[in-house]
């Protein structure tokens, strides 16, 4: 996963599978930019290949997580396999979803 | 068209760490067997689902193994076993997922389960002796037609993949 800073978002972009491996350290980084301080995130998935239960698991606890602390954790990119699994888990129900990094970056801006 | 692939075996560790060696082997008897890369990926994931339950669940406190065979069910359909002798578990008897509306009261339980039954044709369960053993069944090489994870056949019902090709013409 690769991670950047714009404004005062993260912008975490996640490759290949978000599932039983990559979950938990997934997750531990993003209690790691929180313990830091860090409470508005775009998490992009557009070179993602699938996500597992596992994986809706580490995003749907760092989300609580947040939601705590008032901060927000925006979704992006999502295509194919990925974007099946959120509708049919209805994950797509309880997320805001952007098509593009600079989509979700502009509704963060809107909300402030 | 015969489509049957030459059956093929892994027998490895239940362990998460090796779950790699498990998707390369499954990818690789899918790719064999003219599946496109987005049924593969339909695949995989209902097959890390299936590895990563046995891995936490079945050898409570002990290791074991997982035995997989990639090949044919007795429809000739494209199929993938999956067994471990651990405790035994039917993952057919898990329910449908709550799925709560509000972020605060969203649970996470049944998940995998249920992502099994959407991304395959069929999820069959048997008890063999001492073994688990689940059949993840896949008909369409291309693309996945719509279904519900609801939608599975009865047990003695007609074979999944049956639908996929009415005409009665081989798998």
């Amino acid at each position: 996963m690769d991670t950047e800073k714009v404004g005062g978002v993260r912008i975490v972009r996640l490759q290949g599978r978000l599932g039983e491996v990559s979950a938990p350290q997934f997750e531990e980084r993003m209690k790691e930019f929180i313990a830091q301080g860090e409470n508005r995130f775009v998490v992009h998935m557009e070179e993602l290949e699938y996500i597992s239960s596992a994986g809706l698991r580490s995003i749907l606890s760092t989300a609580k997580d947040l939601k705590e602390l008032k901060g927000s954790l925006y979704l992006s990119g999502l295509t194919g396999a990925v974007k099946e699994v959120f509708d049919i888990s209805h994950f797509s129900d309880i997320f805001k979803i952007y098509g593009s990094v600079s989509e979700a970056l502009e509704a963060i801006g809107d909300n402030e | 068209m015969n489509d049957t692939v030459a059956p093929e075996r892994l027998k490895i560790p239940a362990a998460i760490d090796r779950l790699d060696t498990v998707l390369d082997f499954v990818r690789t008897c899918a790719g064999r067997a003219g599946f496109s890369p987005r049924r593969i990926t339909d695949l995989a994931l209902a097959v890390e689902e299936a590895v990563g339950n046995i891995c936490r669940y079945a050898y409570p406190g002990r290791s074991g193994k997982i035995d997989i065979v990639c090949g044919n069910d007795s429809g000739g359909a494209f199929s993938i076993e999956i067994a471990d002798g651990g405790v035994p578990f039917d993952l057919l008897s898990v329910g449908k997922p709550v799925f709560e509306a509000s972020l605060s009261r969203r649970k996470s339980g049944g998940l995998g389960i249920y992502l099994i039954r959407h991304m395959v044709d069929e999820v069959r369960y048997r008890r063999e002796g001492q073994r688990n053993v689940i059949t993840l069944v896949m008909c369409d090489r291309a693309e996945r037609k719509g279904r519900s994870p609801d939608s599975h056949s009865e047990p003695g019902g007609k074979h999944p993949c049956d639908a996929h090709n009415p005409s009665g013409a081989g798998l």
